[in-house]
This record gives structure tokens, C-alpha cells and sequence, in this order.
């Protein structure tokens, strides 16, 4: 009982990071543009946000620093990929080896910092509940947060008009440029917050999910939530679904160990790869599928010409 | 305000000057790093650009540590070239490396000379099979390469911890994750007396060879490039992708492989977790510096092989982190994609 509860926490809370960065990748995605520097700017963040933490003493700085990294770091790779018109698979890549050169670099004098302890999160009343109190309503704030930002993402993409002038911008940048709408500005728009949300997801990481910085901590979660986007078929509720998921099956290795299963940890270890490996060709399996639902210009440049 | 402009042909000056000017902004950068970092700039360029060619000795080092690059950077360019984002030569360098390694445990003292070969070609075989796993995957299911490449080299890294903490621990090692030592037999053959460069360098530089002639002077590999910048023309003239698709694998992956058993059964001489160095990542950054052709590759190695070993003399000399290396290798890669604008784009002032 006790273990169920909690290994159904634990995966709650595995999931919140892939979801949050899966969520973020996913407003890019559906604007057009594909950034596979997700991991690089988890990197960045998780180490902004650490450091802010270490110096201030406060996790909501340090997880507002993580986003504020993000964010830059999205400006970066926009402004290339938007303006310049680079290739957005090759300047994603850029990103996540620079990101993770400059943490590594730049987090040295950190790795044997300690943050200061945050206080137990509890919902009043429902947190004493047996069993459900402890799996699920002794989170942090965030976990809630990504469940309404789900819900806000299907409001806002499927409901409303500046959604749908994103959606748009996606599936024919040619179309939305001739009715007027600025398909730069827009596609900048959506990487930004794409980064802010991916540098949350890193902030989240390392100062609350495992308090600590070492160098290439993030160990391909950017990567898993690209993956995502493509397994939830560009549907917010599906990525939600598929990072808790995923966090199970991240977290499910834990509880192996603990209940005396006899396989070498490194093949625990591999497991998230693998069911990302074969999640992807579940999904992929299906051209159709994959081409009904993906924006008609993911990875596309629009040069709007004169 | 700034604007650009497409330009009606491409600027072959520009494809030619955009990788001088990166680097002349990434060691901008760098100097500017330095001075923030209360360094001296010019000691900087000394230990970067001047310390890993000023004795014979460092210049052995130096092509040692650019033979790697060079591989995996040739096969990368006959990938990209067709189209194909294989990012997970890093996997296929440890799969290589695994099975060379694998075969050079079998080596006893009275081995021949011939096991060098065996390792070699169990290095290719081994990052062939990584690769192909990532291409049999796309044919069959249609799996994203990008992400199925890179998924494995996190399967591959755990693969190897498995194997040198695991069953392949050398008992005699005071239990440090490592194999032992590989008999003589099975090591790579080296070049000169006082210099750990070895066999890898020319056949490092016949592939170079191998691979410009497969590229520009056969048909298999005109189909390769007409593939990665026209499917349709590629399918109107009967090119299979799938065709494609495998040989640039292979080809990538044989060559990540055989970069790998040159490491293992070359300098490094054992397996231990630190196998991965982020060759295959850096790789990446070679090959397109040197615009996915072998000689601007054979050019652009030497230049990351600077960066690896400028790291680590910065770390021993200047008291740096060694991963400068990594933020460097970023930055030549961000400046050359924006440098590259230059080359499909003119730059132009007003409205």
C-alpha cells in the first residue's frame, strides 16, 4: 500500500519535468519551429537556477532565474533560425552542446554546494487522507502547476483565436504572411515561451527534484520531451499522459532495486531510453498518423521574401 | 534595421570564408571570456593555439586526438550530405570500442600481429550494428533518427558501465571499473619512437581520400547527395531512400566504430567508463566547420583536436575548468550557423 503510494508520487513528480519541458517544446512545435536544444537549455537553467537558490536562499528565484535562462537562450536560437534562416535541426544541436560546454564550465564551483531545505508541501486536509494524501497531494506547487497549464494549453490553442493564429503559423507560414499576421514575430513568440518553460522544467530539476548540480544532470530528459511531443501526437493532454508515463518508468527502477530484483543497475538505468526508443516506433509505425497530426512546417524556414 | 536577402546563387566566397570568419569570432569570444575572467587573452591564444604545435611531441598529440574526430566527422558528412541526422556517433564510437575491446581481451601474450585487424574490424562491426539498429528502426517504423540515435548512446554508455564494472573487470585491478590491459598483440602499432601517435593517422587520411572519391566520383554517392538536397528528383531518377538511408548508417556507424577500437586499443590501451569522451558530439561540430567536405574535415579536425587539448592545457596552466573546451566548441558551432547566413543571404541596412 504504503509503496504503491508512493512510487505513483514519485512518478508524478518525474513526470512534472518532462511535462512541463514537453509542454514548452510543444508551442514551438505547434508554431512551426523544432528546437533540439531543449537539453542544453534544461542545462543552463538547472544550473541558473541552482546557483540563484545557493545565493539567495529562495526556490522561487531560483526557479524564475531557470526560465530567464531559457528564455535567453531561446532568443539565441530564434534569432538564428527566425532571422537568419539557419537550419533549425543544426542550430538546436548547437544549442544543446554549447549548453551543456557552459554549465559544465561554468557550474564547476558548484558542484559540491547544498541548498537550503524546503519545507513539506501539503494540501490542507486532503494531504492526510490515507494513501491518497501521500501519493498525491504532498507535492510541490509545480506538480499542480503543470496540470493547469495543460488545461490553459487546451484553452488557449483550441479555443481561442490567438491559438488558432499559432496553429496556423505552423501548418502554412505562406498563408497566415499573406492575411497580415507577423509569422516571425509569432514563431519568436512561441520559442520564448518554449524556452522559459523548458528552463522552468531544468530550474525544477536541480532545485527541487534532485537538489544538487552536477554536470549533464539533466541526462537526456530534453531529449525524452522532444519525443514526447511526437508520442502525444501534438496533443497537450496526450504529452501529460505520456510524461507521467515516462516517470513511472524512470521511477519504476527505484522500486525494483528496493524490492530486491536482481538486475544489474545499469539495465534499470537504460529503461527511460529504451521506452522512448520504443515509444517512438509504436507511434511512428503509422506514416499517416504521424503526417495527420504534425504542423505541415514543423522544421520548415519561411522567408517571407521582399 | 537589418534585413536580409536571398541571393540568386549561393556565394561560393562566402562558403569558403563563413568557417574562418566562426572561428575569427569564436576566438573573439573566447579573448573576451578570458578578460572577463580576469585572465590574460594572450596566454589564452598561446595555450590554445601555439602550445599543441610547438614540439614534435604535442604535434603527435595533436593528430592522435585529431584521428578520432576525423573519422567520425567523414562519416557524419556522408549522413548529413544524404540527409540522414545520425547525432548518436557517440554511441556507435562506444559500441566500437566495446567490441574491439571485447576482442582484445581474447589476445593472449603469444598473439600475432594479425589481432590488430581483428580489433579493427570488430571496431567497425560494432558501430555498424549501433548504427544499423538506429537505421532498421526508421525503414521499418519510420522512428525519428535524431532522437533513436541519441537514445542509444545513453543505452551504450550503460552498456559499458555494465561490462567494466560487471563481468569484464579485470580481477587483478584492485576493483577500479576498467579491464585489464590489452596484451601488446592487440595494441595499434605506432608510428615513431617518442610519440604515442599511431596507425590510425593514414588510415584515417586514405579514408579522407576514400570518402571524397565515394562521394564526388562514384554514382552510389552522387544518389547519396541528390537524395539529401531533392527527394523528389532522387526518386524520379529510381535512387531508393531506403538505400540511402542504410549506407549513410553504416557508413557512419562503421567509421564512429573503428574510431572507437583506434582509441581503445591506441592511447587509451583498456575500457574504463571514461570511453566516451563526446568525440561523436564534437564531430558533429567538425564536420559541418568543415562544410561536409573530407579535406575542410581533415582541416577542422585539427582545429577541434586545438580545442580538446588547449582545454587541458588551460586546466593545468591557467587553472580553468577543462569543459571550456565544451563552451568553445558550442560557440564555433552557433557562429559558423550565423556566419553561414552569409553564403544563401545577403546582408543588407534599411527598410
Amino acid at each position: 500500500m504504503e509503496q504503491s503510494a508512493l512510487l505513483l508520487a514519485s512518478s508524478l513528480n518525474a513526470g512534472t519535468v518532462l511535462a512541463i519541458a514537453a509542454l514548452g517544446l510543444l508551442i514551438n512545435e505547434k508554431a512551426g519551429i523544432v528546437n533540439l536544444g531543449a537539453e542544453g537549455m534544461m542545462l543552463c537553467a538547472a544550473l541558473a537556477g541552482f546557483a540563484t537558490v545557493v545565493a539567495t536562499g529562495s526556490h522561487t528565484l531560483g526557479l524564475l532565474a531557470g526560465m530567464l535562462a531559457g528564455l535567453l537562450l531561446a532568443a539565441l536560437f530564434g534569432l538564428l533560425v527566425i532571422w537568419l534562416n539557419t537550419n533549425q535541426y543544426a542550430t538546436g544541436l548547437a544549442l544543446s552542446l554549447f549548453g551543456a560546454g557552459f554549465s559544465a564550465f561554468a557550474g564547476t564551483g558548484y558542484v559540491q554546494a547544498k541548498l537550503p531545505e524546503q519545507g513539506p508541501f501539503a494540501v490542507p486536509l486532503l494531504s492526510d487522507l490515507p494513501w491518497f494524501g501521500p501519493a498525491l497531494f504532498r507535492h510541490h506547487p509545480l506538480v499542480y502547476g503543470a496540470l493547469a497549464l495543460v488545461l490553459l494549453l487546451v484553452w488557449w490553442l483550441y479555443r481561442t483565436r490567438s491559438g488558432l493564429i499559432l496553429r496556423s503559423v505552423g501548418e502554412s507560414p505562406e498563408s497566415a504572411h499573406a492575411l497580415g499576421y507577423p509569422v516571425r514575430r509569432i514563431r519568436l513568440g512561441a520559442v520564448l515561451a518554449g524556452g522559459a518553460l523548458c528552463g522552468l522544467a531544468g530550474a525544477y530539476v536541480s532545485t527541487c527534484y534532485t537538489p544538487l548540480w552536477v554536470e549533464g544532470m539533466i541526462a537526456g530528459k530534453g531529449w525524452i520531451a522532444l519525443a514526447l511531443t511526437t508520442f502525444a501526437t501534438w496533443r497537450p493532454a496526450r504529452i501529460l499522459l505520456g510524461a507521467y508515463l515516462f516517470g513511472a518508468v524512470t521511477m519504476i527502477q527505484f522500486h525494483l532495486q528496493g524490492q530486491g530484483i536482481n538486475l544489474p543497475s545499469q539495465f534499470l538505468t537504460m529503461l527511460p531510453y529504451l521506452a522512448t526508443i520504443l515509444v517512438l516506433v509504436l507511434i511512428s509505425r503509422n506514416p499517416q498518423w504521424i503526417r495527420i497530426n504534425m504542423p505541415a512546417s514543423l522544421g520548415k524556414p519561411f522567408y517571407p521574401g521582399a | 534595421m537589418l534585413r536580409v536577402e536571398l541571393r540568386a546563387q549561393p556565394s561560393r566566397v562566402w562558403s569558403y570564408a563563413s568557417p574562418l570568419l566562426a572561428l575569427v569570432l569564436t576566438v573573439l569570444i573566447g579573448m573576451a571570456l578570458f578578460v572577463l575572467l580576469g585572465k590574460d587573452p594572450l596566454r589564452g591564444l598561446q595555450v590554445f593555439f601555439w602550445e599543441p604545435i610547438r614540439t614534435p611531441y604535442a604535434l603527435g598529440e595533436l593528430l592522435l586526438k585529431a584521428t578520432p574526430l576525423l573519422l567520425i566527422a567523414l562519416g557524419l558528412a556522408v549522413c548529413f550530405r544524404s540527409n540522414v541526422w545520425n547525432i548518436g556517433a557517440e554511441g556507435q564510437f562506444v559500441l566500437g570500442a566495446l567490441a574491439a575491446g571485447g576482442v582484445a581481451l581474447l589476445a593472449g601474450p603469444d598473439s600475432g600481429r594479425w589481432m590488430v585487424v581483428a580489433v579493427l574490424l570488430a571496431g567497425v562491426a560494432g558501430g555498424m550494428v549501433w548504427a544499423g539498429l538506429t537505421a532498421w528502426l526508421r525503414d521499418r517504423f519510420h522512428a525519428n533518427e535524431i532522437l533513436v540515435s541519441l537514445m542509444l548512446v545513453y543505452v551504450a554508455i550503460q552498456l559499458l558501465g555494465f561490462l567494466v564494472y560487471g563481468p569484464w573487470k579485470d580481477p587483478l585491478g584492485y576493483n577500479f571499473p576498467q579491464t585489464k590491459t590489452f596484451e601488446a598483440a592487440a595494441r595499434m602499432p605506432r608510428l615513431f619512437d617518442g610519440s604515442r601517435l599511431n596507425i590510425g593517422l593514414p588510415i584515417a587520411l586514405a579514408l579522407a581520400a576514400g570518402i571524397w572519391l565515394y562521394l564526388f566520383r562514384t554514382l552510389s554517392g552522387f544518389a547519396q547527395q541528390i537524395g539529401g538536397l531533392a527527394p523528389a528528383a532522387a526518386r524520379f531518377a529510381g535512387f531508393s531512400s531506403r538505400r540511402a538511408l542504410w549506407i549513410a548508417l553504416l557508413v557512419s556507424g562503421g567509421l564512429a566504430g573503428l574510431a572507437g577500437a583506434l582509441e581503445v586499443a591506441g592511447p587509451l590501451g583498456q575500457l574504463t567508463p571514461y570511453v566516451p569522451a563526446g568525440y561523436g558530439f564534437a564531430a558533429i561540430i567538425v564536420a559541418f566547420v568543415g562544410r561536409l567536405h573530407p579535406v575542410g574535415i581533415v582541416l577542422s579536425a585539427l582545429l577541434m583536436s586545438m580545442f580538446y587539448i588547449g582545454g587541458e592545457l588551460a586546466q593545468s596552466r591557467l587553472g580553468f575548468p577543462k569543459s571550456i573546451t565544451g563552451v568553445f566548441q558550442g560557440l564555433l558551432l552557433f557562429s559558423l550557423l550565423a556566419c553561414d547566413t552569409l553564403v544563401a543571404y545577403r546582408i543588407k541596412w534599411g527598410k
